[in-house]
C-alpha cells in the first residue's frame, strides 16, 4: 500500500522532466469481461497522459495466441512489456524470451511462475477471500449453512480466492458449506448451479461467488426461487454488481480496482524502462468491501471508464 | 431407403430407457429433492434454452450439415435484442432485430454452404468466430442490463403456473414436429441428407432446402439467445460461448444420424431433458465439479454407443 502512494507521488511530481516517447506492449489476456475492459481502459488513459504508445494485444484467452503477441512484441523491440497472462506456467517461456531480449516485464493482475519479472502488480486475491469469509461469519454470527461458487476451475484468481476463503471458515466449525460448484465465472451458469442447489437445500444462509457475473447469476436464481434471507457476497466490483450493492441485492461485494490497476501497469513500466528497480517486485492493489453503507461514496470516487 | 422396424425401436425407445434410467438413479440418490414436480418443472426451464438451438440444429443435421454457429448466433442476438430494446424503447422491435439477424445469418450460413460449397463444419466454425467477434464489437465487452420488465418475460415471466420458456419449448417442438413428419418439405430434409443424388433426380430444390434449415437454425438460435438474455435480465458479452457443443450432443443422444437422413425430433427433446438431468442431477448431489464433466462425457459416449452398437446388432 505504502509503495503504491510513493508511486504516485513520484508520477504526480516527476513525470514532466522525462520526456521520451517509449512503445509499451500492453497484453490483456481477453476483453470479453468488463474487468478487464476497464484494466485496458485505465491503462490507455495513463499512457496517453504519459505520452507512451500503447500497443494493446488481446490474447481472447489462448495462451498460444498470448506466446505469439508477445513474440511480436520482441520482435518489434518495445521498450517494456506489460503482460496480463493467460495461463501462470504457459506463459513462462515467453517472459524468458523477452528476459533474453532485454525487455523488461511487468506482470498485472495474475502471475507467472518463471523468468524474470521487473515488477508483478495484482490485486491480492487470497485476501479478498478471506475479506468475504470474514465478513459472511460476522453476519452470521460463527453459524450457518453457506454455498461456495467458485470461478474457473485451475485459474489462479479461483485458487487463491478460494485459498483465503477456506483458510477463515475453517475457523468457524458451527458454518457448513452445503454446496461447493463452479460455475466458471459465468452468469448463465450462476443462475443454473444456484437453480439446482436452491432445490437441494431449503436453508442456505449466504452465497459467496468468486465474481460477480456469477453472484449476479445467484441473485436471479433467489429471486426466481421466491427464496429471502440469503445473503450474497460477490467480487470484482463490476458496475453491474455495484448496482447490486446499491439495491441490496448484494450484500457485500469485494470490489478490486481494474482501472487505477491498468494504469498502474503502465507508470511501472515507463518507471522500469527509466531505470527505476522494484524491491520487493510485488504490489498489492487494496481490494475495497463495498457494502450499502459505501457503495455511494465508492460510485462517486469510480465513475464507471 | 428401407430402416428395419428393429433398429428404429432401438434408436427410439433407447434413448427414452436411457433418459429414464438416469433419472430413477438421481430419483434413489435425492427422493425428497429431485424427483419433485417443482424439480422437473426447473430442469424444463434449464433445459428449453438448449432444447430450442437442438430444434435447429437437428434439422441441419438431418441434411448431413452441422452449425456450430448457433453458441455465439445465440449470444450475438441476445446482445441485439438486448441493445434495440434499449435504443427504441421497445421490447418489440428489440425481439423483433434479434430474430431477424438470427434468421438473417442463418441464411448466410446456408448460402455459404449451399452455394460456395464450403463444407458445413469449416463454414459454421469460421462464421462461429465472426459471430463472437461481432458480438464484442457491438457490446464494446460490456454486459447490457438493466432492461425493461417486458423483456424479462420470455425468460422469466409465466402464463397459468408454468415458466413461458417451457411453454415457448412446447410450441416450437410441436411445429417443428409436425413439419418434419407430416409435411412434404419435411421430407425433403430428410432425402437431402439421406440420399442426395436420389433428391436431385427427384427434382428437389437443394439448394432451397439447405439455405433453409441453416436459417431455421439461425432463428431458433436466436430465439434461445432471447430467452437466455431474457433469464438473466442482461445480455453478456460472451453469453452462449460453447452452447452448440450441448445442442449438437442432444441431437446425436437423441438417436439422429451424423450422416444425415436418420431422426427423430422427441428423441433431440429426450437428448436435451438428458442434459438437463444430468447437470442438475449432479449439482443436488454435490458431485464435484470435476467429476461432472467426466460423467457427462461418458454418458453420452456411452448413450451414442448403445444406440449405433444396438442398431448393428439387430442388423446382423
Amino acid at each position: 500500500m505504502k509503495r503504491y502512494l510513493i508511486l504516485l507521488a513520484v508520477m504526480l511530481v516527476g513525470v514532466t522532466a522525462i520526456s521520451v516517447a517509449l512503445t509499451i506492449g500492453f497484453c490483456v489476456s481477453t476483453l470479453n469481461n468488463p474487468f478487464f475492459v476497464s484494466f485496458t481502459n485505465g491503462a490507455k488513459a495513463e499512457a496517453q497522459i504519459l505520452g507512451i504508445n500503447l500497443i494493446v494485444e488481446n490474447a481472447r484467452n489462448s495462451n498460444s495466441t498470448q506466446y505469439s503477441q508477445v513474440e511480436d512484441l520482441i520482435q518489434r523491440k518495445v521498450d517494456a512489456i506489460i503482460l496480463n497472462p493467460t495461463d501462470a506456467d504457459a506463459l513462462v517461456p515467453a517472459v524468458k524470451d523477452a528476459n533474453k531480449a532485454g525487455i523488461p516485464v511487468i506482470t498485472l493482475d495474475r502471475s507467472v511462475n518463471g523468468g524474470e519479472v521487473a515488477v508483478f502488480i495484482a490485486s491480492d486475491n487470497v485476501a479478498g477471500g478471506r475479506m468475504a469469509a470474514n465478513y459472511i461469519a460476522k453476519i452470521l454470527k460463527g453459524k450457518g449453512d453457506i454455498v461456495l461458487l467458485t470461478g474457473i476451475p485451475g485459474a489462479s484468481a479461483t485458487r487463491e480466492r478460494t485459498k483465503g476463503f477456506m483458510e477463515v471458515i475453517s475457523k468457524y466449525p458451527n458454518i457448513h458449506i452445503v454446496a461447493n460448484q463452479t460455475a466458471n465465472f459465468d452468469m448463465a451458469q450462476g443462475l443454473t448451479v444456484t437453480e439446482s442447489i436452491l432445490v437441494a437445500h431449503p436453508k442456505i444462509d449466504a452465497i459467496f461467488a468468486e465474481n460477480d457475473s456469477m453472484a449476479l447469476g445467484a441473485i436471479q436464481a433467489i429471486k426466481s426461487a421466491g427464496r429471502k434471507g440469503i445473503i450474497v457476497v460477490g467480487f470484482d466490483g463490476i458496475p453491474q454488481g455495484v448496482q447490486a450493492v446499491k439495491e441490496g441485492t448484494e450484500a457485500l461485494d469485494v470490489a478490486q480496482q481494474p482501472y487505477r490497476m491498468g494504469a498502474l501497469g503502465v507508470s511501472a513500466a515507463f518507471f522500469t524502462v527509466n531505470g527505476l528497480k522494484f524491491t520487493p517486485a510485488h504490489l498489492a492493489m487494496p481490494l475495497f468491501p463495498l457494502t450499502k453503507n459505501n457503495v455511494d461514496a465508492w460510485i462517486a470516487a469510480h465513475p464507471s471508464h | 431407403m428401407s430402416k428395419t422396424m428393429n433398429s428404429d425401436f432401438i434408436r427410439k425407445y433407447g434413448v427414452i430407457f436411457g433418459l429414464g434410467g438416469i433419472i430413477v438413479f438421481f430419483a434413489i440418490e435425492s427422493p425428497q429433492y429431485f424427483f419433485t414436480i417443482s424439480n422437473f418443472m426447473l430442469i424444463s426451464k434449464q433445459s428449453s434454452i438448449n432444447a430450442l438451438l437442438a430444434i435447429g440444429q437437428m434439422f441441419v443435421i438431418l441434411t448431413a450439415g452441422i452449425d456450430l454457429s448457433v453458441g455465439s448466433m445465440a449470444g450475438l442476438t441476445g446482445a441485439i435484442a438486448a441493445g434495440v430494446t434499449i435504443l427504441t424503447g421497445s421490447v418489440f422491435w428489440g425481439f423483433l432485430a434479434g430474430l431477424a439477424v438470427g434468421a438473417g445469418l442463418g441464411a448466410v450460413n446456408g448460402i455459404i454452404v449451399a452455394l460456395a460449397k464450403v463444407p458445413a463444419f469449416i463454414a459454421t466454425l469460421a462464421t462461429m468466430s465472426a459471430i463472437a467477434g461481432i458480438t464484442l464489437i457491438y457490446t464494446q465487452g460490456q454486459p447490457i442490463w438493466n432492461l425493461p420488465k417486458e423483456f424479462t418475460f420470455a425468460g422469466q415471466g409465466e402464463i397459468g403456473d408454468i415458466p413461458f420458456p417451457i411453454i415457448l419449448m412446447a410450441i416450437v417442438f410441436i411445429i417443428a414436429w409436425i413439419i418434419l413428419t407430416f409435411t412434404k418439405y419435411g421430407r425433403h430434409v430428410y432425402a437431402v441428407g439421406g440420399n442426395i443424388r436420389a433428391s436431385r433426380a427427384a427434382g428437389i430444390k437443394i439448394k432451397s432446402v439447405l439455405i433453409s434449415v441453416y436459417t431455421i437454425s439461425g432463428f431458433l438460435a436466436a430465439l434461445g439467445g432471447i430467452v437466455l438474455a431474457s433469464r438473466l435480465g442482461t445480455a453478456e458479452p460472451t453469453a452462449g460461448t460453447g452452447y452448440e457443443l450441448d445442442a449438437i450432443a442432444a441431437v446425436v443422444l437423441g438417436g439422429t444420424s451424423l450422416f444425415g437422413g436418420e431422426g427423430w425430433i422427441v428423441g433431440t427433446i429426450v437428448g436435451a431433458y438428458i442434459i438437463g438431468v444430468l447437470n442438475n442431477g449432479m449439482t443436488i448431489m454435490n458431485i464435484s465439479p470435476y467429476y461432472q464433466e467426466v460423467v457427462k462425457g461418458v454418458v453420452i459416449l456411452l448413450a451414442v454407443m448403445l444406440t449405433s452398437f444396438g442398431k448393428k446388432f439387430w442388423n446382423e
